[in-house]
């Protein structure tokens, strides 16, 4: 049944019918015919953003925590172009959003108008498809298509421009039209023949490792992988982004390897004959030197991108598929299996490379901050994260109980990430604690979004681990660049406690180890958000580490 | 096929939904992934809204064997189909201007005539010829005039087709399989389609 209805009211009508209750947005000039319906909608709840940035990356975090498909709305020009490290992120991550963004008028286009920019052109390479819409009538199957696209196959953001006179064109909507993208074809089941090759592998393998990626996460396979791996007693190492796929208190559990994983767990791979290879794309911080990436096993790709197979790494045997389809035909297939010669390899493999020692100091530490939020909250808190070293010392040290509770930017490595990320996870889940752990670095970049956090009413809680500097950066130019330290200190950080008041939002400073818990059980007691402030240790390099580009022999498990 | 020095060179079909951008997003995929276009030939296809893209792309082999997956990502490209190693019939064309005064013209003509190239336009100074054919027959063309003075050389990208037959022709557009050069299979998935 088709309606005859404005464009702006064709957008509402097909994002409540694919079952949109929230959007993440700001207003400008050439959306206001957007928002101008808004209030006709009152199903579809608008969270206004403080910058575009910031809704991007809460609709990121919207849809890694619930897995629905993340929206944000921004108008033309700077707009739409601060949207794109949103974008960005979520490209390279995998997750499913949505943008729609406001654009000059059709005639105007191409003419350097007011607030003009080419952002079809500019998201082209950091979305996986993109719109320019310029008739009211294509809108709605636009919105549907767009989606499609965004939430199936390997999922990611779509963004759709709109000329400012398309949302005030009336045009017609048919809910029920048919999608029709001829050259999009979304992988389920995969080809037997590969599914029976990987199995024969896995059955054949004296020293088989899973690699969980955000894959698993990602297609929700969390039951599946713990089938598997206890059916066949297969240690399991996550990705940085798979972190959560699997409980971290369970016995097969082995961390996550690369650049600063567990030193236990980089062994387990290097030294494993079989790498069972989950929804991870083989990214560099894990392979380092892909010519001496564990050379003395065969692995098995099990992706739904087919271009992802024999990217990076060569595999034996490629198995093209939605994951969970794939668990499916591959788990009845696996014999059961003991390994205990390896399992217990990799127990001593632990044992000798514990890896998560924290230094013996008075001083307090980030890992401390990260160690005594799992212990209060359990390992049961959803957990965000900027990029840098309080981001490694919280995959390190948190233990996670729960599935799908680790929202952090792996692949654009975004910081700034942790302030908004925290508001979409905690929208999309509002009876879940939600904790986010913040360096002092990124948190400046993204905290005006705290006024949304208060407006809102959202109980997040924000950790910053506050060394006054960029510790990554600070690390890096001590171990590669003969210690010439150079914009890594900051050394005009507001007093973060007053910055929470002046929000109206409880602020606890902690300087002292003996004060952490108190102050985060406080913080979870307190019924709103909450700023913990811990001034954490001046310099302070992370461990282990294995330098870009290198293998497991150049791993420096810790100081010398 | 290997063209040396680790070079290697692979011939790509795609059908893509003629839309605006499409060739943006294509050029600008080839460009971030550091795929170098030897040539490119597009035009409009026997199917209605669709357009048939002729690739030819050189680098190192781990590098090109994946341009066929990578643009079978792009959801306006419905078909791709790395035709390096099948039996296919190709063609470039070529139009090239030469400097063909009384003195020299019927050497010209008679080059043309051996290459069974065409004569399209006759100047007082110069003749413009038409060749088609493989890439070989096309440079050797263009060598052989280089003596009588070159004025403009335009070439098309390679345009190519899988064989009608089964049997191998002599023809010279053929392109020989590389029995050295791994053969790249693009996994197909099965499950549904993008129609819904």
């Amino acid at each position: 049944m088709s309606k005859h209805l404005s464009g702006s009211q064709i957008v509402c009508e097909a994002l409540l019918n694919e079952g949109v209750d929230v959007v993440f947005g700001i207003p400008g000039g050439a959306i206001l015919p957007l928002y101008g319906v808004l209030s006709e909608y009152p199903d579809l709840r608008h969270i206004l953003s403080r910058h575009e940035q910031g809704a991007a990356h809460a609709a990121d975090g919207y849809a890694r925590s619930t897995g629905k498909v993340g929206v944000a709305f921004a108008t033309s020009g700077p707009g739409a172009t601060n949207l794109v490290t949103g974008l960005a992120t979520a490209m390279m991550d995998s997750v499913p959003m949505v943008a729609i963004t406001g654009q000059v008028g059709r005639t105007a286009i191409g003419t350097d108008a007011f607030q003009e920019a080419d952002i079809t052109g500019a998201s082209m390479p950091l979305t996986k498809h993109n719109y320019l819409v310029m008739r009211a009538d294509d809108l709605g199957a636009t919105v549907h298509e767009a989606f499609h696209i965004a939430r199936t196959g390997r999922s990611g953001p779509v963004l759709i421009d709109v000329p400012k006179d398309v949302f005030t064109e009336m045009g017609d909507y048919d809910p029920e039209a048919p999608i029709d993208l001829p050259g999009y074809r979304v992988p389920g089941k995969a080809d037997e023949s590969q599914v029976e090759a990987a199995a024969e592998l896995i059955n054949q393998a004296e020293r088989p490792v899973i690699l969980a990626g955000h894959g698993v996460v990602l297609s929700r396979s969390f039951d599946e992988l713990m089938e598997l791996a206890e059916k066949a007693q297969i240690p399991v190492v996550t990705t940085l982004l798979g972190i959560s796929s699997f409980p971290e208190d369970h016995v097969l559990s082995t961390g996550f390897p690369g650049m600063h994983g567990m030193a236990y767990a980089s062994l387990a791979v290097d030294e494993a004959d079989l790498i069972i290879n989950f929804g991870s794309r083989f990214d560099d911080r894990i392979i380092g030197d892909a010519l001496r990436f564990s050379t003395g096993s065969k692995k098995i790709h099990v992706d739904i991108d087919p271009a992802e197979i024999n990217k990076s790494i060569r595999v034996e045997a490629p198995v093209v598929g939605n994951i969970k389809d794939v668990f499916g035909q591959l788990i009845p297939k696996v014999k059961q299996a003991t390994h205990v010669g390896w399992l217990q390899h990799i127990e001593h493999l632990k044992a000798e490379h514990p890896s998560l020692k924290i230094p013996e100091s008075d001083r307090l530490m980030g890992q401390h901050v990260v160690k005594a939020l799992s212990d209060v909250t359990k390992g049961e808190a959803i957990i965000t994260t900027g990029v840098g070293q309080h981001q490694m010392w919280a995959a390190q040290h948190y233990q996670f109980k729960n599935a799908n509770s680790w929202l952090s930017s792996g692949g654009a490595g975004t910081m700034g990430y942790e302030v908004p990320s925290a508001i979409g996870a905690q929208v999309g889940n509002p009876d879940k604690l939600v904790w986010s752990i913040c360096g002092d670095g990124g948190f400046q970049m993204t905290l005006m979004e705290l006024a949304t956090v208060v407006e809102n009413k959202l109980p997040v809680k924000y950790a910053i681990l506050n060394n006054n500097h960029l510790g990554m950066i600070t690390q890096w130019q001590g171990f590669f660049y003969n210690g010439d330290y150079q914009a890594e200190t900051y050394t005009a950080n507001p007093d973060f406690v007053k910055l929470a008041e002046a929000y109206e939002i409880k602020g606890i400073r902690v300087t002292r180890q003996d004060d952490l818990e108190a102050a985060i059980a406080e913080a979870n007691a307190h019924d709103g958000p909450v700023v913990v402030d811990c001034v954490i240790e001046k310099v302070d390099d992370l461990y282990p580490m294995i330098p870009a580009g290198q293998s497991v022999q150049e791993l420096i498990e810790e100081p010398n | 096929m290997a063209l040396g020095n680790g070079t290697f060179q692979r011939t790509i079909s795609a059908l893509v939904q003629d839309k605006p951008g499409v060739l943006a997003r294509i050029s600008g995929l080839f460009r971030r992934r550091g795929f170098n276009i030897a040539s490119l030939a597009v035009g409009r296809s026997e199917r209605p809204g669709m357009s048939r893209m002729t690739f030819v792309v050189e680098g190192p082999d781990e590098v090109v064997r994946h341009v066929a997956a990578q643009l079978d990502r792009l959801i306006d490209v419905v078909e791709v189909h790395d035709i390096t190693e099948q039996n296919i019939v190709w063609r470039e064309l070529a139009l090239i201007k030469v400097s063909a005064p009384a003195a020299t013209r019927s050497e010209v003509l008679e080059l043309a005539n051996v290459y069974r190239s065409n004569v399209i336009d006759i100047g007082i100074e110069s003749l413009t010829l038409e060749i088609s054919g493989g890439r070989q027959k096309i440079d050797t063309l263009i060598e052989l005039l280089k003596k009588f003075g070159l004025l403009e050389v335009i070439r098309t990208g390679r345009v190519a087709t899988l064989r009608g037959t089964l049997i191998e022709g002599e023809d010279d557009g053929l392109f020989q399989a590389d029995a050295s050069a791994p053969t790249y299979i693009l996994p197909v998935p099965t499950g549904e389609t993008g129609s819904v």
